[in-house]
């Protein structure tokens, strides 16, 4: 696989990349800030410790300082020794927001390896995703938004968002955030200014619920399996993280199961890729256990069942759908309730249901060619096959 | 580059003033509609088991889903027309309220202009709605939200006295869930008033279902992970005039009942309807049928039977059913050209489900009408087109067990009854 250097990360310094827009200026901005910033840091404030603190159990800190995942007052955030960051093949589109994630282990602990499924990890794992914006107010940044926590806490995984002040200096543990108005171009350069809606606490659990308990949605070997820049150079993040004792059972990156980055032709089929965007924008509710697994309506990159992927599926409770028939007609975008629904944002029709504020313009046009795509003689071979049972029934009765 | 070196300088030792002070400037609360919404939601949140939430008497409004995870909380208004909860002009999340958890009790509040479904259920056990009033105040609208009271996948649930008024699919509906008591509610002008989907063990019975496109519906749809609907009993309910035109976006499988029904059994089993007043519904009082899907939206799930039997409808007072059926449905048109231009009060499609391969028989299929006054009735022979229909209400003379009564933690004993 290629690796990227240009779109990850700082290669010399093991911290991340801050921004897709102004790659250079931030680069040498933050290089010097964080030399200043750790100097100043290091000697006035007594935040500043050695290592993970990690916190199991209510009352969480109101700070995320007291975790001590990021270095302190270091902007953009610098993973802390043994915080590693981490990225995904294909990610959720969360209203053109970059997404910053790391993960962090106890010493001695590892998850433990799952070729379908998200790994399971240890009690104490901190997971984090940092959501970030260009900064109008000075242009050439970004903003931090939010740093949401999934903590793996003896009892389960607690969902903890913490809300950067505007200052950019700490953030503050919210159960339920006040949504922020923002003002951004995005990276095709449409001007969008939208309020931006920070998941409460159940909102978390909306996504991250499967059979009522909260699971990370990410880190899975096929999203996981892609190079990564890290201090030490490039790696594969599979390999990475056995190498480094996070991940015990997993074989060599090149058996792994892997998904394509969905906006990268040279990555995997269109249908692979397609597939991939849709396992990891709608397969969170709608997968067996997941919120939406009542509707049958199954979208994991796994799922083989054509009739639950939404072929000539008819919606059951799904509201207003744009009168079209099914959630996915083969060969014609149009009649398929699956792209009407990314491309609405009013709220009862929108998906996926929340975070999502603006219209995912390049993956509407990921999906439009997909569907476009999908041979259309299935479309009368299955739906005359089909029909053949209910009405040989009825001629059968007296 | 050099440029950026001041200002950078600046920003950080500003930075690290701040976050050593670590002074959080808490935003000072006051009365706004937003502050309101948040408090609640915290509260909702924060709610430890046994909570009991009380909400003023007022009108508040909300822009965003209302969401509670919390087992054995109780939310609690002053009263269905005094507590409103106003979501007109909802910006974010479909539902009004949504609730995942155990031992639910809400009541004495109305849930008014949702974006998408007013008050959803999911995956609860012993859930109580009571007095609680949803509404779509423009009335009947093709962008209403579709469900008003809805717990679905859920075990003991209990919606009682409460109302329920156009929603665009059912006003109070309950889905694949079991033992379900619906009593004493009021379903208005939706398409579909009272609805049990997929769901076994159900008593419904003292509710007024009026103006509606449909009044009571009891099925099986295909498309559902929760299968085997069954054991309903319907009675001393009133089902009148439900003849209000189907507003349901037509992509939807509601848009496709009929104006004009009072009941509806399709592809169920064990259903019991008595002592309703069921009365004035255009296309049929009763209407009992196989569920035969478009033909270009086939069944595919093979747990799924399409099939009715076993019906008991005794004891209703049963009249002027059938006076004007819903010719806007082609089958309705087709049926009116062989049948005439009026039905009848209790119409049956006479589909029998097959049984080890041969055609079923009256015997198998078990549908019973006894004592129903002078009800008209209708076998039109769906699987045959129309070719033997019947009008003889006395071949399906017989009686079938009756069903047991429910019971449910909320209520103690058996609901009431027979």
């Amino acid at each position: 696989m290629l690796l990227r250097v240009s779109s990850w990360m700082i290669s010399f310094m093991n911290y991340r990349r801050w921004s897709e827009f102004d790659m250079i200026s931030i680069r040498n901005i933050f290089r010097l800030g964080l030399v200043l910033g750790l100097a100043i840091g290091s000697v006035s404030c007594d935040l500043l410790g050695s290592g993970v603190r990690v916190h199991l159990a209510e009352p969480f800190p109101a700070k995320l300082s007291k975790w001590r995942l990021f270095e302190a007052g270091a902007m953009p955030l610098k993973p802390n020794k043994g915080v590693v960051p981490y990225d995904l093949n294909t990610p959720l589109f969360s209203d053109y927001a970059t997404k910053h994630r790391t993960i962090w282990m106890p010493e001695g602990t590892a998850a433990v390896y799952n070729g379908e499924d998200v790994f399971d990890f240890p009690v104490g794992t901190v997971i984090t995703k940092s959501f970030s914006f260009p900064d109008e107010k000075n242009p050439g940044r970004e903003r931090i938004l939010e740093t949401r926590l999934l903590v793996r806490a003896k009892d389960g995984w607690k969902a903890l968002p913490y809300i950067w002040n505007e200052a950019q200096t700490e953030a503050t543990l919210e159960i339920v955030p006040d949504p922020v108005e923002i003002s951004f171009k995005d990276p095709g350069g449409t001007q969008h200014n939208i309020t931006y809606s920070i998941p409460n606490a159940n909102e978390c659990a909306q996504c991250h619920e499967r059979h009522k308990t909260l699971l990370p949605l990410g880190p899975k070997a096929r999203n996981l399996n892609r190079d990564l820049a890290y201090a030490e150079g490039p790696a594969n993040q599979l390999d990475h993280w056995t190498k480094i004792g996070y991940l015990k059972g997993a074989p060599a990156a090149a058996e792994a199961p892997r998904v394509p980055v969905w906006n990268d032709p040279t990555s995997g089929s269109l249908d692979a890729r397609a597939r991939a965007y849709l396992d990891n924008n709608c397969a969170h509710c709608h997968r067996p256990g997941g919120v939406a697994g009542y509707t049958a309506f199954l979208t994991e990159f796994t799922e083989t069942d054509m009739r639950r992927l939404g072929y000539f599926k008819p919606p059951n409770s799904a509201g207003y759908t744009g009168n079209r028939p099914f959630d996915i007609v083969p060969g014609k975008p149009e009649e398929s309730i699956l792209l009407y629904r990314m491309e609405s944002t009013r709220p009862k029709e929108r998906m996926p249901e929340i975070a999502r504020e603006i219209v995912h313009r390049e993956g509407i046009q990921l999906i439009r060619e997909w569907l476009a795509s999908l041979p259309q003689e299935q479309t009368a071979a299955r739906s005359a096959a089909a029909t053949a049972r209910p009405r040989d029934a009825a001629k059968e009765a007296p | 580059m050099k440029r950026f070196v001041p200002a950078v300088l600046v920003v950080s030792l500003l930075l690290f003033a701040a976050a050593c002070n670590s002074g959080s400037s808490e935003s000072s609360s006051s009365a706004s509609p937003a502050d309101f919404q948040k408090k609640l939601q915290e509260d909702l949140i924060k709610a430890a088991p046994g909570a009991v939430i009380e909400i003023p008497e007022g009108k508040f409004k909300l822009d965003k889903t209302l969401s509670l995870k919390v087992d054995k909380v109780t939310i609690r208004g002053k009263g269905m027309d005094k507590t409103i909860l106003s979501f007109a002009g909802q910006k974010a999340g479909s539902a009004g309220m949504l609730v995942k958890a155990n031992d639910f009790t809400i009541e004495d509040l109305a849930i008014e202009d949702a974006a998408g479904d007013a008050l959803k259920v999911e995956d609860g056990t012993n859930i109580t709605i009571r007095r609680v009033r949803v509404e779509w105040t423009a009335g009947p609208k093709e962008t209403n939200g579709p469900y008003g009271i809805y717990p679905v996948t859920c075990k003991n649930v209990l919606i009682e006295d409460s109302v329920a008024i156009a929603a665009s699919d059912a006003g109070i509906y309950v889905g694949q869930s079991d033992t379900v008591i619906m009593r004493r509610n009021r379903a208005e002008r939706n398409v579909a008033g009272i609805e049990i989907e997929n769901t076994k063990n159900a008593d419904v019975y003292e509710n007024t279902a009026t103006n509606n496109t449909g009044g009571i519906m009891a099925f099986n749809l295909p498309d559902l992970p929760v299968q085997g609907g069954e054991n309903v009993r319907i009675y001393n309910n009133k089902i009148i005039g439900n003849n209000t035109a189907n507003f349901a976006p037509t992509s939807q499988i509601v848009a496709g009942l009929p104006t004009g029904t009072g009941v509806l059994v399709m592809a169920i089993r064990n259903v019991e309807i008595f002592k309703n007043v069921i009365k004035d519904n255009n296309t049929a009082n009763i209407n009992i049928t196989t569920f035969s899907p478009p033909e270009d939206k086939p069944i595919k799930n093979e747990k799924y039977n399409q099939f009715v039997a076993s019906v008991y409808i005794h004891d209703n007072e049963i009249s002027g059913g059938g006076a004007s059926p819903d010719v806007r449905l082609p089958k309705i048109a087709g049926l009116t050209r062989a049948a005439g231009k009026t039905f009848a009060d209790v119409l049956y499609d006479g589909v029998i489900e097959p049984k080890d391969g041969k055609p079923g028989t009256m015997a198998d299929a078990k549908i019973c009408l006894d004592n129903n006054g002078a009800a008209t009735f209708l076998n039109y022979d769906a699987a045959n087109g129309f070719k033997k229909m019947g009008k003889d209400a006395k071949a399906y003379k017989c009686a079938l067990p009756a069903l047991a009564a429910i019971s449910l933690p909320q209520t103690g004993a058996a609901g009431g009854g027979m």
